[in-house]
C-alpha cells in the first residue's frame, strides 16, 4: 500500500455534505483509526486519462474499498477529499447513479444508505468488469422476443441499459430530493431501473472486497456476520433472540487462492 | 483430429456418477479408465475464503458459464423456443466434481413405489386417475433391489439423519413414512437451527410426523468405507452454490477424488469437452468406439472399449442427439425414445411467513432443516383430492446471506424502494424465511427434448431444446401445498404470511432445483426407454448411461443419492458380469 497524495480539486468534483446518521461504528473507527483506501492504477498517465469521483472523507468514513484486482492505496485520513478513479461511468454519470441509489436507499433515521456505503464504487466497478459487458450470458443471436416466463432475451448488456437509462436522469444529482423521488417513480418499471435496485442492494451488502459496503455498514444494519467460519456452537442456540457476532470481511483473511 | 492411445473405459463427465463409477472401477479392477471433464480442477482448498454471496450465489462463478452453452425453452410443441440467456430455473456444475460441489446435499431416498409408479398409481387407484396425456412408468428396478445401494452410497458420503424405519419397524422422530431400510444412517442428524425447530414443534402439534433433513453435510467427523476422512459441518450457511471450504458437505472432490487420486489406472483429464460419442451402425451388434472431443480448440479422438455418459443430466441427451445414438422422441408419433420423458419438480415456496422474533438465519448448512412427509404421493389418499401424488414440506435452515434474502416485506408494505421500503426491510430481514415444497412432476407426452433448429454452442453444436410445461396435476399440487403451508406457519406463530400464487406456467426466471430428469430414460423395454435396468444403451451395449437423466420421472426425493444408488449398481454388474463378458447385461 502506498500513501497516495491526491488532494488536488477537481473539475468534476461532488462534496458532498455530512449526514447525520446513527451509523454503527466499526471497530477500527472506535480505535480511532479511521483510514480510507482507494483503488486503482496510479500511473501518471492514467491520472489524466481517468475520471474520478470526489467525495468527502466525512461522508463515507470507512475503511475498505477494495478493487476487482485486489490491489488498494491508503488515504491518510487528514485528506478532506477522496478520488476515487472511475472505471466505467463518467463523474456525472457517477454523481447520477450515486443519487439515485441514495434515494433508494436512503441515509435516514434506520441509518446510513447507499451513498455512505459506496454503493457507485461498487457499481461502477462492477459495470467495469465481466458482468457488466455480459460476458457470461448466452449472446448469441437472433434475438427474439418472446413469453416473460423465458426471462430476459434483450441484445443489451447490463453496461449499455446504464448508458441508455442515465441519458434519461441527465441532472437527477441537482434536483431537490422531492424531484429526484418523483423521477425515479417514472421508470420505476423499466429494466434499468430494476437493474439499479437490484445493484443498490448488491452494493449496501456485498462483501467489501467489491468496493461496496464500505467498512460493513450494510452487514451492520442488518447484523449479519459475513465471513464467519463456524457457527457450531450458536447454530442450535440463541432462539426467539437476536444473536449478532460482529462481522468479517473477506478482505481481513488472506486471498491465497486465486487461480 | 488427433487419435489417442485407446483405453478400456472412457467416462464422459466428473461429477457424481462418473467419478464413482471411475473410483469403483479403480478400485476394483485393472481396467484403465480415462475420466474426461469439460472444466477445470477443483479441491478443498480452492475454497478456502469463498465465502462470497455476490461471487457464488449471485453471479454463479460455480455454475456451468453458460456463454458457452445453454439450452432453449418452449412451453408447447408449435411456440418458438428461445435460449435460456442466463442461469436460472437449475444450476449446472462445471469443473471436477460437476453440480455435486455446489449442491445443497439433501440426501433423502425415493418411496418404494416411485420405483414402480405406473404399476402402483393403477393398482390403487385405476387408470383412470391418471392424467390423459401421462407418460409415466415403471423404472424396471424396485426399491428392495435399490435399498442395499442406497445404504452403500450413505456410508459413502457419511449420510447423518435419523431413520424412520428399519427393517419394517417404525421409529419416532424418523420419516415413518420412508421404505424400510437395512440400517441406521450412518451419523445422527445435524443440528436444527431455529426456524426449523418452530416448524418441528408446529407441525408436530398439527399432527404431522416432522423428520431431521437427510444431509450428506457432516454431523460429526467421519471416515467413510474408503477410508476417507471430513471434518463435521460448522452451519457457516456459505453451503448451497458454494464448494465446503472444510470438506463436511460430501462433494465428488472430498469423497471420490482421494480414492481415485491413488489408483494409477484412472486418470481425470481436465479441459476436455466431449461433442461425439462414435459408433459403428452396424444393426444388431453396434458397438460405441470412443469419444471425441476438444480441448483448447485442438480435437482428439479417445477410443475405448467402454463408454460411460456421466455429464450433467441434460448433456446426456444431448450429446446422443448429437451423435446420433437412438431415435430422437416425437410427441406426435409416440415413436422414439430418446428425449422422452423430460422432467423437473415442483419445487418452489408456497409460503413466504414473517416472525416477530429474530431467526438468527444466516447459520445453517445447505441440508439443515426440517421436513414433513404426510404429503407424499404414497401417503396422501388422493381418492377426493384433485390430483395425483405429492411431495414433502420442508422448513430449510441453509444459511441466508442478504444478497440472496433482502427486501422481503409483508404485503402492507406498498414501497419497493426509498425510506419506508428501507426501514422494513431491514427490519424483517431476519423475521422472513420460507417453506420449500419439493414435489413430484408426473411425465407427459408432450414434455421432452430434443435438438434446437436455431441456436447453436460455443462449438457450432445445435443447443438442446426443451419443450416444458406444468399440466393441472402439478398445478394443483402447488396449490393443495400452499393452503397446508398456510396452516403450518400460522401454528408456528407467523405474524403474516405471503402466500404463493400458483405454478402458472414454468418459469425459467425462478430458481427451482437442479433436479431436471429423464431423456436418457431407463426401463424394461427398448420400446419405451433407452437404457436397460442396468443403465446400458438397448442398442449399443457399449455404452452405460448414468444420472437423473436415466428417471424415467421425477419422485419428490432430491435425486442425487439415487443417482449414486443406480450407479453402485451398475459398477457392480460392470465389474462382476460385463467385463468378464461383454455384452447384453438384460433381455429385452
Amino acid at each position: 500500500m502506498r500513501n497516495a497524495n491526491i488532494n488536488a480539486g477537481s473539475k468534476n468534483e461532488i462534496v458532498e455534505e455530512n449526514f447525520a446518521t446513527s451509523r454503527p461504528l466499526s471497530a477500527d473507527q472506535e480505535a480511532g483509526k479511521s483510514v480510507f483506501e482507494v483503488l486503482g492504477d496510479r500511473s501518471p498517465k492514467q491520472m489524466q486519462r481517468r475520471q474520478f469521483l470526489v467525495i468527502s472523507a466525512a461522508v463515507v468514513g470507512g475503511v475498505l474499498l477494495f478493487g476487482l484486482d485486489g490491489s488498494t492505496q491508503r488515504v491518510s485520513p487528514q485528506d478532506r477529499l477522496i478520488h476515487i478513479p472511475l472505471h466505467f461511468f463518467d463523474a456525472a454519470e457517477a454523481a447520477i447513479v450515486m443519487a439515485a441509489a441514495s434515494r433508494i436507499f436512503p441515509a435516514d433515521e434506520s441509518g446510513p444508505g447507499a451513498k455512505e456505503a459506496g454503493v457507485v464504487v461498487y457499481i461502477d466497478r462492477h459495470l467495469a468488469g465481466p458482468y457488466g459487458s455480459d460476458s457470461h450470458r448466452y449472446t448469441q443471436p437472433p434475438f427474439e422476443s418472446g413469453v416473460p416466463e423465458l426471462g430476459y432475451q434483450g441484445k443489451a448488456t447490463p453496461a449499455e441499459i446504464y448508458r441508455e437509462g442515465l441519458k434519461g436522469l441527465a441532472g437527477f444529482h441537482l434536483l431537490p430530493m422531492a424531484e429526484q423521488d418523483k423521477a425515479l417513480a417514472q421508470i420505476e418499471s423499466t429494466l434499468f431501473f430494476s437493474l439499479l435496485r437490484q445493484h443498490t442492494i448488491e452494493g449496501m451488502f456485498c462483501d467489501p472486497v467489491h468496493g461496496g459496503n464500505v467498512d460493513m455498514l450494510g452487514w451492520q444494519l442488518l447484523g449479519f456476520p459475513g465471513a464467519r467460519m463456524s457457527n457450531y456452537e450458536d447454530v442450535d442456540k440463541h432462539f426467539g433472540e437476536a444473536f449478532r457476532p460482529g462481522p468479517v470481511s473477506l478482505g481481513g483473511h488472506p486471498r491465497d487462492n486465486e487461480g | 483430429m488427433k487419435t489417442l492411445p485407446s483405453a478400456d473405459v472412457v467416462v464422459v463427465g466428473g461429477g457424481w456418477t462418473g467419478l464413482l463409477m471411475a473410483k469403483e472401477l479403480g478400485s476394483r479392477s485393472s481396467a484403465s479408465v480415462v475420466v474426461l471433464e469439460r472444466g477445470g480442477t477443483r479441491k478443498t482448498t480452492d475454497y478456502f475464503n469463498t465465502m462470497d454471496e455476490l461471487e457464488n450465489y449471485v453471479r454463479l462463478r460455480m455454475i456451468q458459464d453458460f456463454s458457452s452453452e445453454t439450452v432453449t425453452l418452449r412451453h408447447y410443441n408449435r411456440q418458438k423456443a428461445l435460449p435460456l440467456r442466463q442461469a436460472g430455473p437449475f444450476l449446472p456444475g462445471v469443473g471436477t466434481g460437476g453440480a455435486g460441489e455446489h449442491w445443497g446435499a439433501v440426501c433423502d431416498r425415493m418411496s418404494p413405489d416411485s420405483f414402480e409408479l405406473l404399476s402402483k398409481t393403477v393398482e390403487k387407484y385405476g387408470s383412470k386417475k391418471l392424467p390423459e396425456d401421462h407418460a409415466i412408468q415403471d423404472w424396471g428396478v424396485t426399491y428392495d433391489e435399490i435399498e442395499p445401494f442406497y445404504s452403500r452410497v450413505e456410508k459413502l458420503i457419511g449420510a447423518s439423519g435419523k431413520a424412520g424405519n428399519i427393517n419394517g419397524k417404525k421409529i419416532d422422530g424418523g420419516n415413518v413414512f420412508e421404505g424400510w431400510r437395512s440400517s441406521e444412517y450412518p451419523l445422527p442428524p445435524t443440528k436444527i437451527p431455529y426456524f426449523s425447530v418452530l416448524f418441528d414443534d408446529a407441525t408436530k402439534k398439527l399432527g404431522y410426523h416432522p423428520y431431521p433433513s437427510p444431509a450428506a453435510t457432516l454431523s460429526a467427523p467421519y471416515v467413510n468405507p474408503d477410508g476417507v476422512a471430513r471434518p463435521g459441518c460448522t452451519y457457516c450457511g456459505f453451503c448451497e452454490r458454494y464448494g465446503c471450504m472444510i470438506g463436511a458437505k460430501a462433494q465428488p472432490t472430498n469423497t471420490l477424488m482421494p480414492v481415485i487420486a491413488k489408483h494409477k489406472n484412472v486418470s481425470v483429464r481436465n479441459g476436455a469437452w466431449v461433442r461425439r460419442i462414435v459408433f459403428d451402425k452396424t444393426g444388431r451388434n453396434a458397438k460405441s468406439r470412443g469419444v471425441t472431443y476438444v480441448d483448447s480448440g485442438q480435437e482428439f479422438f479417445q477410443p475405448a472399449d467402454l463408454v460411460v455418459l456421466a455429464s450433467w443430466t441434460l448433456n446426456n441427451t444431448r450429446l446422443l442427439l448429437l451423435s446420433g445414438v437412438g431415435e430422437p422422441y416425437s410427441p406426435s408419433t409416440g415413436a422414439g425414445t430418446l428425449g422422452r420423458n423430460l422432467t423437473h419438480q415442483v419445487s418452489f415456496s408456497p409460503v413466504l411467513a414473517f416472525f416477530e422474533k429474530p431467526l438468527n438465519k444466516f447459520m445453517g448448512s445447505g441440508a439443515a432443516g426440517t421436513l414433513i412427509g404426510d404429503f407424499s404421493g404414497h401417503v396422501l389418499d388422493h381418492t377426493q383430492l384433485p390430483f395425483i401424488r405429492g411431495g414433502t414440506l420442508q422448513a430449510p435452515s441453509h444459511g441466508y446471506g442478504p444478497l440472496g434474502s433482502f427486501g422481503a416485506v409483508p404485503k402492507s408494505v406498498e414501497a419497493k424502494w426509498g425510506s419506508a421500503w428501507k426501514k422494513a426491510a431491514i427490519h424483517y430481514y431476519d423475521r422472513a424465511a420460507r417453506l420449500a415444497f419439493q414435489g413430484e412432476h408426473l411425465a407427459y407426452k408432450g414434455n421432452f427434448m430434443d435438438l434446437d433448429p436455431t441456436y447453436t454452442d460455443r462449438n457450432g453444436d445445435p443447443l438442446l431444446r426443451m419443450t416444458l410445461d406444468w399440466r393441472d396435476n402439478e398445478r394443483r399440487m402447488a396449490d393443495f401445498a400452499t393452503a397446508k403451508s398456510i396452516e403450518i406457519v400460522r401454528a408456528m406463530g407467523a405474524a403474516d404470511f405471503t402466500a404463493s400464487r400458483g405454478l402458472g406456467s414454468y418459469d425459467a426466471r425462478i430458481y427451482q432445483s437442479s433436479h431436471v430428469q429423464g431423456g436418457t430414460i431407463m426401463g424394461k423395454s427398448p420400446e419405451t426407454s433407452v437404457v436397460n435396468p442396468y443403465l446400458q444403451h438397448w442398442q449399443l451395449s457399449n455404452l452405460f448411461i448414468l444420472g437423473g437423466s436415466t428417471f424415467p420421472q421425477s419422485s419428490s426425493a432430491r435425486p442425487t443419492l439415487a443417482m449414486l444408488a443406480l450407479t453402485c449398481r451398475t459398477a457392480d454388474a460392470i465389474v462382476d458380469r460385463y467385463l468378464k463378458a461383454p455384452g447384453p447385461l438384460a433381455g429385452s
